[in-house]
């Protein structure tokens, strides 16, 4: 078993929150849609605050930010592909360029970003802070949220 | 990001997901999302491919299509990690005085710096910066060689953070120093702690750190879990 074998065995036997009654938007067309990155990479610019151990918050990622460095504390997957390229991670240039095409209405202004390794109840971030950044992207009009996991 | 998923759509937000665990993503069942059997760490599965980028994308957003949900769709492309070492020049010895894997950290400064300059941000810095780093892989070689690792002076107090800053130094320098295409999945992990001195010198630190009775989080996260 290889390293990514072994952390997706580890991955699926943990306890997953239930959604009794999941919400379901009926999403506009595309082309005329607002879309933003949500991700769990842990990013940040290097003069925000980095992510603690235990960081249930989230960081904004302003559209035209390309600094970005990988703050998550989880050593058990490969750190290089973003150093290679952002896009792997953080798709902010595909999203321009799809934009520039005509395939989605426009980038959004603002993006977040998450840590992946949160306590397994997962409370702060369904009930908090996760319905901040929501209402955050919501103000800035946002219609899609691409979630891209680390 | 399954979790996420349900909180935005509940705010009023469609979603896409990308998948990474599949079984944790069926059990999670956001309305829409795309298994993608990558390596761990590449969401997008490609670097520095625009196109293969693209595909993803297209096949993700196509889900927002579907009238009705949960969507679990797999992407058809499956990449394997690739579990052999990196090839990468390692410095020679230079200064015998010197434990070696504070003698190769310093040897491999040129080519850390090169790689700052060209991409203009660095993950090191969660405790220490560059001028840093063989310090701190002197204090996990003393550790290693029975030093209390509480007294021994770790940059932050932190057993895990440091680690993160000597990895993403030498991952860093690495890539200006690979011979052949950019690494692939887990080949610079298994390059740093199977080739290199300070890989070698954190995982004794973590066995001697391990030994002394400390509490599980203080050692294991020091390395990959599998390690």
């Amino acid at each position: 078993m290889n390293g990514d074998q072994a952390m997706r065995a580890f991955a699926a036997g943990l306890p997953g929150p239930e959604f009794p009654n999941p919400a379901w938007v009926t999403p506009k067309p595309l082309a005329q849609s607002t879309v933003a990155i949500v991700t769990s990479a842990a990013l940040h610019t290097p003069d925000d605050e980095a992510f603690s151990a235990a960081d249930t918050g989230y960081r904004v990622i302003e559209r035209h930010r390309r600094d970005l460095v990988m703050g998550h504390w989880s050593p058990n997957f490969d750190h290089t592909g973003i150093v290679l390229d952002l896009n792997v991670v953080y798709p902010i240039d595909r999203l321009e360029e799809l934009a520039q095409q005509g395939a989605i209405g426009a980038v959004a202004p603002r993006h977040i970003s998450f840590a992946g390794n949160q306590p397994d109840d997962v409370a702060t971030i369904r009930l908090d802070t996760g319905p901040q950044a929501a209402a955050a992207l919501k103000a800035d009009g946002v219609d899609v949220v691409l979630l891209t996991p680390v | 990001m399954s979790v996420l998923a349900h909180v935005f759509e509940a705010a009023g937000i469609a979603t896409v997901a990308l998948s990474s665990v599949r079984e944790m993503c069926a059990k999670v069942s956001p309305p829409r999302a795309l298994h993608c059997e990558f390596p761990l760490g590449r969401p997008l599965g490609k670097p520095n491919d625009a196109a293969f980028q693209h595909d993803v994308l297209a096949r993700a957003f196509a889900l927002l299509d579907a009238p009705s949900g949960p969507v679990l769709v797999d992407h058809p492309e499956v990449i394997e990690s690739d579990e052999q070492p990196l090839a990468c020049a390692l410095p020679p010895r230079f200064d015998p005085s010197l434990p070696p894997a504070v003698d190769e950290a310093r040897g491999l400064r040129k080519a850390y710096d090169r790689q700052l300059s060209r991409r203009g941000v660095t993950a090191v810095g969660r405790v220490t910066d560059a001028d840093g780093v063989p310090g701190a892989i002197g204090v996990l070689h003393a550790i290693a060689n029975g030093a209390d690792w509480k007294e021994a002076g770790l940059p932050g107090g932190n057993t895990i953070s440091v680690c993160h800053d000597i990895r993403n130094y030498y991952e860093e320098a690495a890539l200006e120093l690979v011979d052949g295409p950019p690494p692939v999945g887990r080949a610079m992990e298994d390059w740093f702690y199977d080739q290199t001195e300070a890989g070698r010198t954190i995982l004794a630190a973590r066995a001697a750190i391990k030994d002394s009775g400390a509490k599980f989080p203080i050692w294991f996260y020091m390395v990959a879990g599998h390690r």
